[in-house]
């Protein structure tokens, strides 16, 4: 809604699970005059059609040295790596919100049985495409960053991209089901 | 076309504008300086507008030949300039004339000294800005920190400047300051009075490793009341997060969209250039004040800002 009929003086929103921090002036409007507007905004909420989904398919390859913590994760929780990859894979999860950096999506929710606590110390690089579980969420790292999930596989897709249209793959709401696939289509779809 | 050749990139120096804001739904810190009121000043010297772009330089500034010549201004920290082996003052702007180099040491004062140029430096803007945001590797001169050799273009502009110089008075209230104004964070209350009472009474040490992304502190550690994990929700930037472990970071320029530490404050927006300028083991301390003292201090500096006295002839 606040995209849609933007609120003059609002700079910028981080919507996350179940809050939205928005980011005013300061010099244009008082903290209890945008309080005012958006209470009206919020009791419009219950009129608002959301677009319908977009479904989004991410080919990943799993384990090996794409995914070097499926052998934990499969020994922590008692699978088999076939198991694991099949759960991951079972469920549609819905983008709950973006962030951390550019085109990080949230993901959930993991089936209960993948569970697992982030890593005790984050890696210092992640590469590009790396597809991590943490708690009951799942996600996919655009970038080569430090990273604290579990790493279980990646994909060939380009998770954000400044040239394309939309930059970000994921966007928040959308319906996002992983697809395991070989080495050789992992590089054939980074290739093409 | 005229250029900047880098011959020295010195420690750390990136493409900064005012950054950009608004793309927090696609998970797009807004980057930027990290002392905007340097940036924006120093551009105003060489009669660019406040958001152009410029180098910021970090603790240790850089070597840069101008092949065609330029006006330029240094704004922020002194890093002890010379213009062909001649000082040259900050925030006054001077000329390079064709084929002379600006050469630039360590800091004498803060963390960042801004070399703003006539037109401005010129990169392909990504979301509308041209600040360098690392992390990601977007934005910038190709996305990182500028290295030995890279040559940069400078914009073309037909603005004059007509004052070159910064008052001392105008600078003395601009000053950075090193206790904090803060306002209370969305999770205060998970702190008891006593962990509150030791992180309001305690002087903190910026940590080496602070960056664009957090300014790390070191000191007295503060317990959160609460146990159990917190759900990730959207932060700000200035806002105070404290791990586990209990040592406090304030989020910084290239801070993450969103996290999941509770903030204990928050530093006022009047005070935001102060953190562009902390170096690592300067001692800091918070001061609380109210919501409204906080906008005041603010409305107060932007229009210091926008007089006109700032500057001399």
């Amino acid at each position: 809604m606040l995209e849609l009929e933007p609120v003059a003086g609002v700079r910028n929103l981080h919507p996350a699970y179940c809050s939205l921090l928005i980011k005013f002036d300061a010099l244009r409007m008082e903290h209890g005059e945008l309080e005012a507007i958006l209470r009206r905004y919020l009791e419009r909420l219950e009129d608002v059609n959301l677009p319908e989904p977009r479904h989004v398919e991410v080919p990943v390859c799993y384990g090996g040295e794409f995914g070097p913590d499926l052998t934990d994760v499969c020994a922590m929780l008692g699978l088999t790596e076939a198991h694991a990859i099949g759960l991951h894979a079972s469920v549609e999860y819905m983008v709950y919100f973006l962030g951390f950096v550019p085109g990080f999506a949230y993901l959930g929710e993991l089936p209960k049985e993948l569970a697992t606590p982030r890593l005790g110390a984050p890696r210092k690089r992640v590469t590009a495409g790396s597809v991590g579980i943490a708690g009951n969420q799942t996600g996919v790292y655009p970038f080569a960053t430090p990273g604290g999930w579990r790493l279980i596989g990646r994909t060939p897709l380009k998770m954000f991209q400044p040239e394309r249209h939309g930059l970000s793959l994921l966007s928040i709401g959308d319906r996002v089901r992983f697809t395991p696939i070989s080495r050789e289509r992992f590089e054939a779809l980074e290739n093409a | 076309m005229r250029v900047v050749e880098v011959l020295e990139p010195g420690l750390f120096t990136t493409v900064q504008d005012l950054g950009r804001e608004g793309f927090g739904p696609m998970g797009v810190s807004p980057s930027g300086a990290a002392d905007p009121i340097s940036l924006r000043l120093g551009n105003r010297l060489v009669g660019n507008t406040e958001g152009t772009a410029a180098f910021e330089m970090t603790l240790l500034g850089g070597s840069f030949l101008f092949l065609e010549g330029a006006v330029l201004a240094l704004a922020g920290s002194d890093f002890g300039a010379t213009l062909d082996g001649k000082s040259v003052e900050i925030w006054t702007a001077f000329e390079a004339k064709a084929g002379q180099v600006l050469r630039m040491g360590p800091t004498r004062s803060g963390a960042r000294c801004y070399l703003c140029v006539r037109g401005g430096i010129e990169v392909k803007p990504f979301l509308g800005s041209a600040s360098t945001h690392l992390l990601s590797g977007l934005g910038g001169h190709e996305g990182r920190a500028l290295r030995k050799r890279d040559v940069l273009r400078i914009g073309e502009t037909s603005r004059v400047p007509r004052k070159r110089r910064l008052s001392v008075r105008a600078l003395a209230n601009l000053q950075p300051r090193k206790v904090l104004r803060v306002t209370p964070g969305p999770q205060s209350d998970w702190f008891q009075e006593s962990a509150q009472k030791i992180f309001y009474e305690s002087t903190y040490r910026v940590a080496e490793e602070s960056n664009r992304m957090g300014i790390r502190l070191q000191g007295a550690a503060i317990s959160t009341a609460s146990s159990g994990e917190m759900i990730s929700e959207g932060v700000s930037l200035g806002a105070v997060q404290v791990p586990e472990g209990g040592l406090p970071i304030i989020l910084f320029v290239e801070q993450q969209t969103t996290g999941g530490y509770p903030k204990i404050t928050n530093v006022i927006s009047a005070d935001f250039h102060s953190l562009g300028q902390l170096r690592p083991r300067d001692e800091i301390r918070f001061e609380r004040v109210e919501w409204e003292t906080a906008r005041a201090l603010l409305v107060e500096q932007e229009k210091l800002l926008a007089s006109e006295d700032l500057f001399l002839e």
